[in-house]
């Protein structure tokens, strides 16, 4: 067993209103950043897990997400980063 | 018939509940602790409102691995009457005894307000003693009460007649702000294909005599009442 740092991202699915994202995307148009198109707000999880290899610990954190981290009605994920620990 | 009152870690309409059947309504009532795994023969489980588990990741999200959740999900498949009032209704979609989920309010402001709700359908075991059309004045409070699903799953559920109760103005139209968290197609409540499960924001239980401003949540309980008696 080796360890790992996984951190997932957890936004909005598209389509899926967000107020708070919406809500930044007006404050930075505001400001001047007229290229921003769209804003998602969402959670960054950060897991330490002990798992064979990166590809299990990836594999983990991907079921972990749809058995709880995200809500598959409303939620995406994103793995962002697999780093040995 | 005996009413179970389930109580998570930061449940706070556990006390409304019980005094809503108990005092009321003067039917038995017990508390279900949520790491219990017995329901005590009761008749129907109420899912209170509250905070369990803090809200954390998302609201109920948490409160569906209670040891208790089991037993109830065990108790709505076999036909028994599941209440799931506020969070008790986020609980409910996370463990999906429901379709959909609640997210944060669209103004992302905490709500608490009395609001009106319109009986969509009299024909199921929660609104017996209504009329379609009837509009009751329930209070509400929450932060994370915009019902959202998919547009394939609102449709089944109109179609179905699964959406119960949706937000109205006191003459029973939907208006500009009479929605108050903007949930989809202002849905307050809505029930499971079998019928026996009723997800629902505003607090009935809050609702149960004049001096609190408003009687109209009794309607709620006495069609239950009125369904297990006859």
């Amino acid at each position: 067993m080796s360890r790992f740092r996984v951190a997932v991202h957890i936004v909005p699915r598209k389509g899926i209103l967000d107020p708070q994202g919406k809500a930044v995307s007006d404050a930075l148009h505001s400001l001047g950043f007229d290229g921003v198109t769209d804003t998602r707000i969402g959670r960054h999880i950060v897991l330490h897990i002990a798992a064979p290899d990166a590809k299990a610990a990836d594999a983990q954190v991907r079921e972990m997400c749809g058995k709880l981290l995200a809500n598959p009605v409303t939620e995406d994920f994103e793995i962002a980063t697999v780093e040995a620990a | 018939m005996k009413f179970g009152i389930v109580t998570f870690p930061g449940s706070n309409c556990d006390y409304d509940s019980y005094h809503a059947v108990a005092d009321v309504l003067g039917l038995p009532a017990v508390y279900l602790w949520h790491k219990s795994t017995d329901l005590e023969g009761v008749d129907v489980v109420v899912l209170p409102g509250g905070f369990s588990y803090g809200d954390y990741l998302r609201a109920g999200a948490i409160a569906r691995f209670s040891p208790i959740m089991k037993e109830v999900a065990a108790h709505a498949r076999a036909g028994g009457p599941v209440l799931g009032i506020c969070n008790g209704f986020q609980i409910a979609c996370e463990a999906g005894l429901l379709p959909g989920a609640l997210l944060r309010n669209e103004k992302l402001q905490f709500v608490s307000d009395r609001v009106y709700m319109r009986v969509e359908n009299a024909d199921t075991m929660f609104t017996s003693r209504c009329e379609t059309g009837d509009v009751l004045r329930i209070p509400v409070a929450h932060g994370d009460g915009r019902f959202t699903a998919d547009e394939e799953t609102l449709d089944r559920l109109e179609g179905e007649g699964r959406v119960i109760f949706r937000y109205v103005n006191a003459d029973g139209v939907p208006d500009a702000t009479s929605n108050p968290n903007g949930a989809m197609r202002d849905i307050a409540g809505i029930i499971s294909a079998e019928g026996n499960v009723l997800g629902l924001m505003p607090h009935p239980e809050r609702a149960m005599e004049e001096l609190v401003g408003s009687a109209d949540g009794r309607r709620i309980f006495e069609s239950l009442l009125a369904r297990v008696s006859a």
